[in-house]
């Protein structure tokens, strides 16, 4: 029993943090929130290239694919301080969703061929096709009657070469495909937060792009579904303390009544409620990246209840955060807004948190 | 990192748990906060002593195993796993005793210790005044020191003392310095229940028996070296306690997880009601938590490191989750959830008013948010 990172580990984090904090300021958001589409395009892979350069996405692909051989456990705290940062980019869609379910996939030629676009080429992807709901996973696509896939909100599209999608019909089951950007349509969807990279991607079904299917499909799915929720987790745990301290902060230097703001129990005690609760989702989101690094059989359990609580803690950060802001916080001007709408969208992303505790009390009955 | 507990854990959780199968009644003692089930559960302090298992954690020279933390827990997981009594030794062996392995002189450790592992001598803790609860500062009772300069003469009247109405020694912060700042001025003491001008005053508590009592000090005489810690020294020497009554030890994780575990199993005996899906769900989450941070700050002590101030989120989570579970309870149980039966429903009606005293015993719960507020986040105090 050790539950603790190694120094590698808080170093490795460290270092994406002091990276972060000079790449993804709140002043970096705001230029993102008010560029058009090519110029957050420019702005992400300039991003990117330098997430590439400290070899995050490769972070957890097998040295003898060319990644960095590390595992979820190290990733986890990379996730967090992208988190933290308000990271626009889809470091959660390719690092911790398609590096490691392609990598698992291998040899597969299709595969490998995804993956080496991934660690060669420094490609982003794209993640789709998959709904997180209290029953179970379900296929949002729509099929046309030409054969033409339409699955909409798909993360991560307008600077992906390759996009992860995964389909289901009723009578095969799942389907995974890798499917290159140039073969489809991506038709951006307006999102609250320009963080939220969101499109409907219109592709066609055919066997070139296929990755898995039947059992084989069922099971990545399976396990994506599950990495989405611990990796969106780790994401909400550091909005969740990113908020938390920017509320501290200012209660320390806004003045009513002639005292700091903080000096309140009023104020006092919101901020240690949210505080409370993110103490608490922090050591489940780290035992979801164990319990992935180490495919421990109650992975499903420890996802669902990572993302239920980290879901829970990121909520009641943001409301508390915006109210001890007061109207500052509901400007556009104050940067608290950029985590605030990250942490709505990202507490329902991939099952929001009363699905989640609908599916670990279904765990609780497998057991 | 790794969440998994290595071979000569599991080895000793297999003699813990066979142990304790072998052991504990087949049937509840009755309540310990009755005469009756007050000797009951000092016979079951007895049994444990005997093998070696009432304190594990301690040096062997008091009755302990010198086993570490993650030991220490995986005994409370079997402890609370096998439904075994409940600690009428808790106050002292839980809160005084990692006080007194601290601060303790040697002639003291080994005077009280060894009795307090055996149940030979129960503890109660004397610290809450009529006009000191949340502003335990506010003490008023007092301790002079008499003409020989060898005793001290205390004055004065605790109350809400925890078994106080049973026990024979009592642990108490008294006033040593009135002319002193609050927090200066005061001095930890270790006073024998049976001493001349030692008056209690049993009270009756929400359920109707004597868990607490009211302590009156009429010149009651204690000698030098039933100090604990320095003169003047006691209000750092209470936080140490108050440190492990909120950190580590007081609660551990076990007795949540194992009342969650009993709450998913009476919430699937009544066909998993809709209603109480996400209460019975959240308590599990919440109680599996709180296990896990348990875990990450064990393993942090483990490699040297003190607790922290995150543990002063500690009690605020474990008395509302205490509350939680025992409320999601009685809402399974419905119409049953007043009647005062022996066996699920009774057990889960007095789990519920236990837990109730959580929030506001050891620091209420207002004066620990106040604690993360100004200790984890920085706010000036008010």
């Amino acid at each position: 029993m050790d539950f603790a990172f190694t120094e590698d580990q808080e170093a490795l984090r460290d270092g994406v943090r002091i990276v972060l904090d000079t790449e993804c300021t709140p002043d970096a958001l705001r230029a993102f929130d008010i560029a058009d589409e090519a110029g957050r395009a420019e702005q992400s892979q300039n991003r990117w290239a330098v997430l590439a350069e400290l070899g995050a996405p490769a972070l957890i692909v097998p040295e003898s694919a060319d990644g960095l051989g590390l595992s979820d456990v190290d990733l986890v705290g990379v996730l967090e301080e992208a988190g933290r940062a308000g990271l626009p980019e889809p470091l959660l869609e390719t690092a911790a969703l398609a590096a490691p379910t392609l990598a698992a996939l291998l040899p597969d030629p299709a595969a490998a061929a995804a993956l080496a676009a991934l660690v060669r080429d420094d490609v982003s992807f794209a993640v789709g096709g998959i709904d997180v709901t209290p029953g179970g996973l379900v296929s949002p696509t729509e099929v046309s009657a030409d054969g033409t896939l339409r699955t909409p909100r798909v993360v991560g599209a307008r600077d992906a070469e390759l996009l992860l999608l995964a389909v289901r019909d009723a009578e095969s089951g799942w389907q995974l495909h890798a499917v290159a950007a140039a073969s489809c349509t991506a038709v951006r969807t307006p999102a609250l937060s320009a963080s939220r990279d969101l499109s409907t991607v219109q592709w066609p079904l055919t066997s070139d792009t296929l990755l898995a299917y039947g059992v084989a499909a069922d099971a990545a799915v399976g396990l994506l579904a599950d990495r989405a929720a611990a990796g969106t987790a780790a994401l909400l745990i550091g909005l969740a303390d990113r908020m938390v301290a920017l509320s501290a902060a200012y209660a320390k230097d806004r003045h009513q009544f002639g005292r700091p703001i903080g000096s309140f129990q009023a104020v006092k005690h919101l901020l240690a409620d949210a505080r409370v609760a993110l103490e608490f989702a922090r050591p489940a989101t780290y035992r979801a990246a164990w319990s992935l690094a180490t495919a421990q059989p109650t992975l499903s359990h420890d996802a669902s209840m990572a993302k239920a609580m980290a879901s829970d803690a990121a909520d009641l950060a943001a409301r508390v955060a915006l109210q001890v802001h007061g109207a500052i916080g509901y400007t556009w001007e104050c940067d608290l807004h950029f985590f605030l709408k990250q942490t709505w969208a990202l507490s329902r992303a991939w099952g929001d948190a009363a699905t989640h505790r609908r599916l670990v009390l279904a765990q609780l009955r497998a057991r | 990192m790794d969440l998994t507990f290595n071979p000569e854990h599991e080895v000793f959780r297999a003699e813990a748990r066979a142990w304790l199968a072998a052991h504990v009644p087949a049937r509840p003692l009755p309540s310990l906060d009755t005469a009756g089930g007050f000797e009951a559960h000092r016979a079951w302090e007895h049994t444990l002593f005997e093998d070696r298992w009432s304190v594990v954690s301690w040096p062997t020279e008091y009755g302990g195993r010198d086993v570490g933390i993650f030991e220490w827990l995986v005994f409370e997981e079997e402890y609370y796993r096998a439904r075994a009594p409940k600690r009428v030794s808790q106050n002292g062996i839980f809160l005084l005793a990692p006080t007194m392995l601290e601060y303790g002189s040697e002639a003291q450790k080994a005077r009280y210790l060894p009795p307090m592992a055996a149940g030979d001598e129960i503890w109660c803790q004397g610290w809450s005044e009529p006009d000191a609860g949340s502003d335990l500062a506010g003490i008023r009772s007092r301790a002079a020191r008499d003409a020989t300069g060898q005793s001290w003469i205390l004055n004065g009247q605790k109350t809400w003392a925890s078994r106080g109405a049973f026990a024979e020694w009592c642990f108490g912060i008294f006033r040593t310095d009135p002319e002193a700042e609050r927090h200066r001025g005061l001095t930890y003491f270790l006073i024998a229940m049976d001493s001349p001008g030692v008056t209690v005053r049993p009270i009756p508590q929400i359920d109707g028996e004597t868990g607490f009592a009211e302590i009156f000090f009429d010149n009651v005489e204690v000698p030098e070296d039933q100090v604990l810690g320095e003169v003047g020294a006691g209000w750092s020497v209470a936080m140490a306690t108050a440190g492990s009554e909120r950190g580590l030890s007081l609660r551990s994780p076990a007795r949540y997880t194992e009342a969650a575990d009993r709450l998913f199993q009476l919430y699937a005996s009544r066909g998993g009601p809709t209603a109480s899906a996400d209460a019975v769900a959240q308590a599990h989450m919440d109680a599996e938590a709180y296990k896990l941070h348990t875990y990450w700050t064990a393993s942090r002590v483990a490699r040297g490191h003190a607790v922290g101030p995150e543990a002063s989120c500690n009690k605020i989570f474990w008395s509302e989750t205490d509350v939680a579970i025992h409320s999601a309870a009685l809402d399974l149980l419905g119409p049953e959830a007043e009647l005062l039966e022996a066996g699920a429903p009774g057990e889960w009606l007095d789990g519920y008013l236990f837990s109730l005293a959580g929030p506001i015993y050891a620091g209420t719960n207002e004066i620990q948010r106040n604690v993360v507020a100004e200790r984890l986040l920085g706010l000036p105090r008010g």
